[in-house]
């Protein structure tokens, strides 16, 4: 089981928390009408064989997003901010 | 085999009877079962999986593959227990397994003899050749599937309780002898919040089989006196951590049977930011012609059985071994009167040792192995050659063979983190690779030390690093003599050239050598497929025994080193766990939670059915009489468009839409504006997917400048609850914006009927309800029976209706105070169903439409997605597939005859052969009081166009074709003059 450093509620059970996908994508512009970026921020994804960025939603907990670096090769979690403070 | 009659450490005060096979079996307090069994004389304790030969107690621990047994009768049986780690209690009451009518004439035994057919792969070459097709193997495999297999589960509902606790520590340590006491103590000694986790009933491990009251009885008896003073140690014994997970988990079952009050089994989850693995080691057994007799067993067991349960395994031993640790069986074995010869493949022993031996009155013969164990029922001799073929093999009579080909580490919770162990050639056998990073380290055995100090001092120094700097972790202990290890002078020698007979590599699966070089022969390579398609050290076993040896005969075929060959990676659990301790609780109603409405309790003391959405339990419908759920909602549905009825929708998702930026906010999730909307009113709204699918929709009101009360269906409120606050503290942090679910915190229920306002105005005399005062789609504060309500003016049903809010708290109150005041007006409470039949009726879209795959265009709400403004979905909802003109839309349909029609049945075109897809299928369907006709709602392609038509709906699971005419699905009071009015 994965534990999570949550920044608001310290060191928690995977089971605490849902995971939603990659944190790396960024939403276009909401102006922005080129159907190709959407498809892009909506469907591309790279499936990465070691660290990856992705949100997490402490959902039973403080119900913070939160970004993660995971590795998905050895589930090790090196870092955990919250989303509304992560660089984008 | 006999008990004798001094010495063990049994409390020989404390006799107990215990039942096997229906017979009384005696032993004592500090027994196993097994240990009893061998006492009691029982060679024959089981028969094998396939063969059905006989087998007797092999070993003494968790590694047992042989002495498999059902224990208990009726709902609390439990198969497949090794009786080795099974404690003997009085009353306890076993039975062997996988023999009928007896263990002693088994009918399964003719499987012996048809061995030739069960061979390695046997399983998967059974479909193939020329049955196949047939389905003859398929009735063969009945047969088979009885013949072969372990014990029987109980299909009756387990009348045990267990229960879960998560804990946490700063060092776990795994395993209680020397080296995880050292451990313990010098973790504990630094202040360190301490487990010790022990699978067996008492702290020593492998001390325990040393005889009483030697060196190592003292050492161990000190170090436990030291830990019990030490209050930051937690001792649990009867304890096995079968798992290590990611991060700091570990899942451990601590077997709590024969304590009164307490559950039987209680599952651990551990949070042990470091641990000190001390799991030690498995003897690995020898391979010969059928070293799988009664009375063929594992040197160290024998040592265990004679030392720790006073039971002398055989008069006439033979001790085979290709290591050191062997000796000290022999010289056990012979200061307990027994006669013995040891069978050393090495043809160098160390003098000592030697010495030692032979001054004992023990027969060396070096350079010499067992090739086959002889005996009808169990071992009566051994035929013993050397090693260089050089002479004629003896038979040696024997009524014991106590064989050790080494050990093998306990590497599997290292390996289930850190994958592949690392391979010691001197040694033959795997051992952690050194990790410095890791947080589970190995001490004492498991890492194949050749001196006792060594397994003490590092076990000291693992748990004195794992409890970090601080404290002081003193002096290490002293060693003791712990008697002569394996690793130090060690042959690899585990099977003899010349075997004779069946040479069992696994006894639980019954593997042979001649297995292992048939999977060789046809091709296999890798170890992972060697162990599946021969079952080598598969079940129970899990790599315990059978492994090294399996893995050393097939690198020996391929002219590899083991090394080369690899190892198969472990995977939790190390030793079984019944599926009740990881389960514990939550079963049958406590699976997951249970939502009830605030006005549950009125629902159920008025007899209503109650039905499931989601977690929810709802009111489905209130019979009356003998009424059916058919009847009930016809009469509520009829009800309410005649007179008035109340529903409670408490279960709509609610969200407190709040800040400055909230009209932003909403413009945003939403298809339609929202700026225009002013204080008072409420607006129904539709939100589509970043794909431009349709997700939700629902009605909002505004409270005021910054504040919105949003509502969502029952089904998505969670969801979208975190979608809004994962935007908001992402992508669209600009907003000044906070949404909060208030789901839980407001009772809702809908006042429908043309009677509603009447009624409402006599309960709030002093708001002015009219049409004008409160038009439909706007909302009023009010009081109901001194209760703060909110009243929306908003109809699902078609009808004049209100949803009328209230804190939770207040709900049944509220309730209860419109049904009184409504008796004059007949009203009644409705329930699902029927305000399912009164949304289909008016053309409501609800979950059977908005099912993932449909757009805004699909449900013919086109109207409510802008043009003026980007919102989720904008862009990708123009995705060509989703703007063609032959998708399906949502039509009405008018079913004729008297059945409706049922959801998820395919429509076709008049006249055309149902096959395939079809035009489009059926999402809800009831049959309509007001129309007087069975109707339903529909997905039909490019059916907008096609109102009019005649199609067929086929219902191809019941095998059912009814036919119907499209039709608006605005099948009630089109112009809505009723909810407006």
């Amino acid at each position: 089981m994965i534990r999570i450093h949550c920044p608001i509620c310290g060191q928690r059970s995977e089971t605490e928390f849902s995971y939603y996908g990659d944190a790396t994508v960024k939403r276009p512009d909401e102006h922005d009408t080129d159907p190709a970026l959407w498809v892009d921020y909506v469907f591309t994804r790279d499936n990465p064989r070691g660290w990856h960025r992705e949100y997490w939603h402490h959902v039973q907990g403080c119900r913070q997003w939160l970004v993660l670096e995971r590795n998905t090769l050895t589930h090790e979690v090196s870092a955990c901010h919250l989303a509304s403070e992560a660089s984008s | 085999m006999k008990r004798l009659t001094t010495g063990g450490r049994i409390n020989r005060d404390t006799p107990v009877t215990m039942c096997f096979d229906g017979r009384d079996l005696p032993g004592f307090e500090g027994d196993t079962l097994a240990s009893a069994l061998l006492a009691a004389g029982h060679k024959t304790v089981g028969r094998s999986f396939k063969y059905h030969r006989r087998r007797g107690v092999y070993s003494a621990g968790v590694e047992e593959p042989n002495a498999m047994v059902t224990l208990h009768e009726g709902a609390f049986r439990e198969p497949n227990t090794r009786a080795t780690c099974v404690e003997a209690q009085d009353g306890l009451v076993a039975a062997s397994q996988n023999a009928w009518p007896s263990i002693h004439l088994d009918i399964g035994a003719v499987n012996n003899l048809l061995s030739p057919f069960f061979s390695a792969g046997f399983y998967y070459k059974t479909f193939i050749g020329p049955f196949s097709g047939t389905g003859f193997w398929m009735w063969c495999e009945r047969f088979i599937r009885r013949a072969s297999g372990m014990g029987r589960a109980v299909h009756l509902p387990d009348p045990d309780t267990y229960e879960k606790v998560t804990t946490t520590c700063d060092v776990l340590v795994i395993g209680g002898g020397a080296a995880g006491l050292s451990a313990a103590l010098a973790a504990g000694r630094k202040g360190a919040r301490v487990i010790l986790a022990e699978q067996d009933t008492v702290l020593g491990g492998a001390i325990l089989s040393d005889p009483m009251g030697g060196e190592s009885d003292f050492w161990l008896k000190q170090i436990e006196l030291e830990l019990h003073t030490l209050p930051n140690i937690r001792i649990l014994t009867r304890a096995s951590v079968f798992g290590a997970y990611d991060s700091d988990t570990y899942g451990m079952v601590e077997h709590l049977s024969g304590c009164e009050g307490q559950p039987r089994q209680r599952y651990w989850q551990i949070h042990a930011p470091r641990a000190v693995m001390a799991t030690g080691a498995i003897e690995r057994p020898m391979v010969f012609g059928n070293n799988d007799l009664p009375g063929v067993m594992l040197a160290g067991a024998v040592r265990s059985y004679l030392n720790r349960f006073a039971v002398l395994a055989g008069q006439t031993a033979l001790v085979a071994t290709n290591n050191d640790s062997a000796y000290a069986t022999a010289i056990d074995l012979a200061s307990a009167g027994a006669g013995v010869t040891v069978v050393d493949t090495r043809t160098e022993v160390p003098q000592a040792l030697r010495e030692q031996a032979e001054t004992a009155g023990i027969r060396v013969l070096r350079g010499h192995a067992v090739i086959a164990a002889r005996g009808r029922k169990c071992v009566t001799s051994a035929l013993v050659a050397p090693l260089d073929q050089n002479g004629e093999p003896l038979q040696l009579a024997c009524d014991l063979i106590a064989a050790s080909a080494g050990w093998s580490p306990n590497v599997h919770l290292w390996s289930q983190l850190y994958k592949t162990p690392e391979y010691r050639p001197e040694s033959a056998c795997f051992i952690p690779r050194a990790l410095f990073e890791a947080h589970l380290q190995p001490a004492g055995l498991v890492t194949a030390p050749t001196e006792m100090a060594q397994i003490i001092t590092d076990g000291f120094a693992r748990g004195s690093e794992a409890a970090g700097p601080d404290g002081d972790a003193g002096t290490v202990p002293e060693s003791f003599d712990g008697g002569p290890l394996w690793s130090g002078n060690f042959s690899p020698v585990w099977c003899a050239p010349g075997v004779k007979g069946k040479a069992f590599v696994d006894l639980q699966h019954d593997v042979k050598l001649s297995d292992i070089d048939q999977a060789h022969l046809e091709g296999y390579v890798s170890v992972e497929h060697l162990k599946r398609y021969t079952t080598t050290g598969m079940a129970t076993d899990q790599g315990k025994l059978a492994n090294v040896n399996a893995l050393a005969r097939m690198a020996d075929l391929q002219e590899r080193e083991i090394a080369e060959a690899g190892t198969t990676t472990f995977r939790p659990p190390f030793t079984p766990v019944t599926i009740g301790a990881l389960v514990g609780q939550d079963h049958g109603a406590h699976v997951r939670p249970t939502r009830r409405t605030p006005i549950h309790d009125w629902h159920v003391a008025q007899g209503a059915a109650l039905t499931e959405a989601g977690l929810w339990k709802r009111a489905w419908y209130y019979p009356q009489g003998d009424e059916d759920v058919g009847a009930a909602y016809r009469r509520e549905a009829a009800h309410v468009r005649a007179h008035i009825g109340l529903v409670d929708v408490s279960t709509l998702g609610k969200i407190a839409v709040q800040g400055p930026d909230a009209a932003t906010f909403l413009n945003r999730v939403y298809t339609n504006g929202w700026k225009s909307l002013r204080p008072g009113r409420i607006r129904y709204g539709v939100m589509l997917r970043e794909d431009g699918i349709v997700l939700d929709d629902g009605a909002t009101a505004r409270l005021g400048e910054h504040e919105y009360f949003m509502t969502t269906t029952t089904a998505n409120a969670a969801k979208i609850l975190a979608d809004f606050e994962r935007r908001l503290q992402s992508d669209w942090r600009d907003l000044k914006v906070h949404v909060t679910s208030l789901t839980d915190q407001f009772a809702a229920m809908a006042l429908a009927g043309p009677k509603s306002r009447a009624l409402l105005q006599t309960l709030c005399p002093d708001v002015d309800l009219s049409p004008d005062a409160l038009p439909n789609n706007s909302f009023v504060e009010a009081i109901i029976a001194e209760h703060p309500v909110r009243l929306h003016r908003m109809s699902f049903s078609g009808e004049l209706a209100y949803e009328i809010y209230t804190p939770s708290g207040h709900g049944e109150p509220v309730w209860q105070a419109i049904m009184t005041a409504g008796a004059p007006h007949r009203i009644i409470a409705y329930g699902t169903e029927s305000m399912g039949t009164l949304r289909i009726e008016k053309g409501h879209v609800a979950g059977p439409e908005l099912d993932g795959r449909t757009t805004i265009e699909d449900l013919g709400l086109a109207g409510l997605a802008s043009s003026k403004k980007p919102f989720v979905g904008s862009v990708l909802r123009h995705r060509p597939l989703l703007q063609s003109a032959d998708r399906a839309q949502l039509v009405g349909l008018l079913v004729e005859g008297d059945e409706g029609a049922r959801g998820g049945s395919l429509i076709f075109a008049k006249g055309a052969a149902p096959e395939g897809h079809g035009e489009g299928w059926v999402t809800s369907t009831t049959y309509s009081p007001a129309l007087g006709k069975y109707i339903a709602m529909a997905f039909v392609k490019n059916g907008q166009a096609r109102l009019g038509e005649e199609v067929q709906i086929v219902n191809l699971l019941e095998n059912q074709t009814s036919s119907a005419r499209l039709i608006s699905h605005h099948f009630f009071d089109p112009e809505g003059e009723r909810q407006n009015g």
